[in-house]
């Protein structure tokens, strides 16, 4: 047990995985990087950093830098798949995605179901998310809802390094395809995490608050958000149950209506765009199933349907805030 | 037209660009003018110096976000400028400053959206990725690597429609020529005869990975060959050979035979982006190329040797073009920040 970052936590996992299982290869642009150049041969090391230090342990042949050529790639990995490898594939930025979308959603989503529960595809593509450091509309979406969207993948959203590490060995040893997302701003954020493997299994829902007043269910990087909020909240005598539902597909169903139950005030926080997003859909659930115990409409804090804006105090403005989830719950427990 | 591709082209089989002695004693022979090569001149100083006050600015904080500089390649869009026709349309990736100074657009308005600000070329909602000036025929910087491809076919595609007879330049990177895109627009361009030429700026590396590790075929301008487009491979820097390869390439595509693919070497001497420190590649190799094949130097070789200016006439050219970008810059941080409204303005024309 040491204190981690989610950059270290996620190098782990792919670390000991790869140790544990050679069926395990990663693949992706500059997640080695320097190739065929005079310099340093592992000097990038993932965009951010987050795989370096695999191509010097585990050689070129497990560890491939790729061409710029995602649908080629991640089709590769789908395929190589198909045949038992365990490839993880790093598409950089999910914007990316929309060059590559067929080889997710057309094939690897499909082969179990469409071929009779006789093809098995456990390929993981890691990819980074979000908004907050000024990349602009076409490197700061969300995009998982679409990816939730689609029966035949899995949908991981990390909210920290201890589930990180967690989550992303589950979803290596996961015989499903799965989209595991990073956000781009929290790869410095720390916590203490166990040196050893350890999984967290899918579709069960994390409390990281709990409290009588309100739920607020949050994902992703949201879910810290939802957490600062709660704690100042609760100096103000307002106590909120966080739920971090941890995967979107499979969804923890039972856990968020239980707790919206419980305190009959309902706060859903998704930096996702508002329209059909996880928000949407999780106040869907809850109304269906605990509308007899709402005691308030629920709240969503989203951003605005827009593209991400560049500039800073526009990004600022767009990004749901923790003082945006506070002054939310405060309208829901008044209300 | 496939006996016309690359192969056959002059000048194609070498693969890189000679090196060149610094000192010429013999005014030097270039098919350009000399008020021409002042032009260039003052044209890729803009530019480096343009990003050079970037860089500087970017290290204080005063820009954000993504920041790909443009030093080193200058000559390449200062030669595609010089051979372009009024009307011409250009469209680009990320790394489009050079191409926006070059195209005409204001420095001040390119400076005030690295910004982050009002007077931005979009208003502060793009940044250095994203900018678009349809009075200059410019049709965006764009982020998603490989979409220029498409999308350049497409504004040939519009001309074509039209009946006129102007070209669109579509540049991307040599990391950028193994997306599927654009061969799958090397194709419909091939089929339907369309006014566009595909620059590859070759400038060696796409992020970290050198040009022969991500790709299997080298010599870019042969990328079209599969489709009957004629290719050629110019040195990117040497602004001249530039323009007049871009001319040629420019002109096959007026005179309404095709598309045709220009690939230009050359080289960045910066980082991929601002957070990149380039441990891929040693100092020699960038020192190397600086010393020895340095756009902006040859230029001022050819022009002093040429007798055309002194060292003090060109001094003076590299004041005003600095009391340009220092204009440039100090407009950029006083134009007010983005009015929050702007947050919800221009998703759509109409709701
Ligand atoms: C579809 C897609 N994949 C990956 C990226 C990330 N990316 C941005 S620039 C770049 C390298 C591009 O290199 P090259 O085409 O040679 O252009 P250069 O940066 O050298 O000008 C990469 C991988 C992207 N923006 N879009
Ligand atoms: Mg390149």
């Amino acid at each position: 047990m040491s204190r981690k970052s989610i950059r270290q936590a996620i190098n782990e996992a792919l670390a000991l995985e790869m140790r544990r299982d050679a069926r395990v290869v990663v693949m992706g642009e500059d997640i080695s990087g320097g190739m065929g150049a005079p310099g340093e041969q592992d000097a990038w090391g993932g965009p951010l950093g987050v795989t370096k230090g695999l191509m010097p342990e585990f050689g070129r042949e497990r560890v491939l830098d790729t061409p710029i050529s995602e649908s080629a790639f991640i089709g590769a990995a789908a395929g190589a798949a198909a045949t038992g490898l365990r490839p993880v594939a790093e598409l950089m930025f999910v914007d990316f995605m929309g060059v590559c979308f067929d080889q997710i959603f057309n094939q690897a989503a499909k082969f179990r179901y469409m071929f009779g529960g006789k093809a098995v595809t456990p390929l993981v593509v890691r990819t980074m998310y979000g908004a907050g450091l000024s990349a602009a509309s076409q490197h700061s979406q969300c995009l998982y809802p679409i990816f939730t969207h689609i029966p035949g993948l899995k949908v991981v959203l990390p909210s920290s390094a201890y589930e990180a590490k967690g989550l992303l060995i589950q979803a290596i040893r996961d015989d499903d395809p799965v989209i595991f997302f990073e956000h781009k701003a929290m790869y410095d954020e720390e916590e203490e995490v166990p040196d050893e493997a350890y999984t967290i299994p899918f579709g069960e829902a994390n409390l990281t608050r709990e409290g009588d007043d309100v739920t607020i269910v949050a994902f992703g990087r949201m879910v810290q958000f939802a957490n600062q909020a709660a704690d100042k909240l609760e100096k103000d005598g307002i106590s909120c149950t966080v739920v971090d539902p941890r995967t979107t597909s499979p969804l923890d169903e039972d856990t968020i209506i239980e707790m919206a139950e419980e305190t009959g005030r309902v706060v859903i926080v998704d930096e996702a765009s508002p329209r059909c997003n996880m928000a949407t859909d999780v106040s869907a659930l809850i109304t269906q199933n605990a509308f007899g115990a709402l005691k308030a409409p629920i709240k969503m804090v989203t951003p605005p349907h827009t593209p991400v804006p560049f500039a800073a105090d526009l990004e600022r403005a767009y990004i749901p805030s923790p003082e945006k989830i506070e002054a939310a719950v405060r309208e829901v427990a008044a209300a | 037209m496939t006996s016309k591709s690359a192969a056959s082209e002059p000048g194609t089989s070498k693969p890189a660009p000679a090196k060149r002695k610094a000192g010429v004693s013999a005014p030097p022979k270039t098919g350009a003018t000399p008020e021409e090569l002042l032009e260039y001149f003052r044209a890729m100083l803009l530019i480096r110096r343009f990003e050079e006050k970037a860089g500087q600015m970017y290290g204080m904080g005063l820009i954000g976000g993504f920041c790909h500089l443009y030093i080193g390649q200058e000559a390449v869009v200062t030669g595609v400028q010089a051979a372009l026709g009024e009307n011409d349309a250009i469209i680009t990736t990320y790394r489009d400053h050079g191409h926006m100074l070059a195209s005409g657009m204001d420095p001040r308005g390119v400076m005030a959206e690295l910004t982050g600000r009002r007077d931005g070329y979009s208003r502060g909602k793009g940044g250095s990725m994203h900018m678009f000036a349809r009075e200059r025929n410019f049709y965006g910087g764009h982020g998603i690597v490989g979409a220029s491809a498409s999308l350049g076919t497409g504004i040939a595609f519009a001309n074509r429609y039209r009946g006129n007879d102007q070209v669109c330049v579509t540049y991307f990177g040599d990391g950028a020529a193994n997306q599927g895109q654009v061969f799958e627009s090397f194709n419909m361009a091939a089929l339907w005869s369309l006014p566009v030429v595909y620059i590859i700026e070759n400038n060696q590396y796409a992020m970290g990975t050198a040009v022969t590790r991500s790709t299997a075929q080298t010599k870019l301008y042969k990328r079209g060959e599969a489709f009957g487009i004629p290719g050629q491979q110019t040195d990117g820097m040497d602004v001249v050979a530039v323009r007049d390869a871009a001319r040629k390439a420019i002109g096959h595509c007026r005179k309404k035979k095709g598309p045709y693919v220009l690939e230009v070497l050359t080289y960045r001497y910066r980082g991929h982006s601002m957070s990149d420190p380039a441990k891929y590649r040693t100092r020699e190799e960038v020192n190397k190329v600086r010393s020895e094949r340095d756009p902006i130097d040859h230029v001022r070789e050819l022009l002093i040797a040429g007798g055309t200016a002194d060292e003090a006439a060109l001094k003076e050219i590299d004041r005003e073009v600095k009391a340009l970008v220092t204009e440039a810059a100090d407009f950029g941080q006083q134009s007010p920040e983005p009015d929050p409204a702007e947050l919800y303005t221009d998703v759509l024309m109409t709701l």
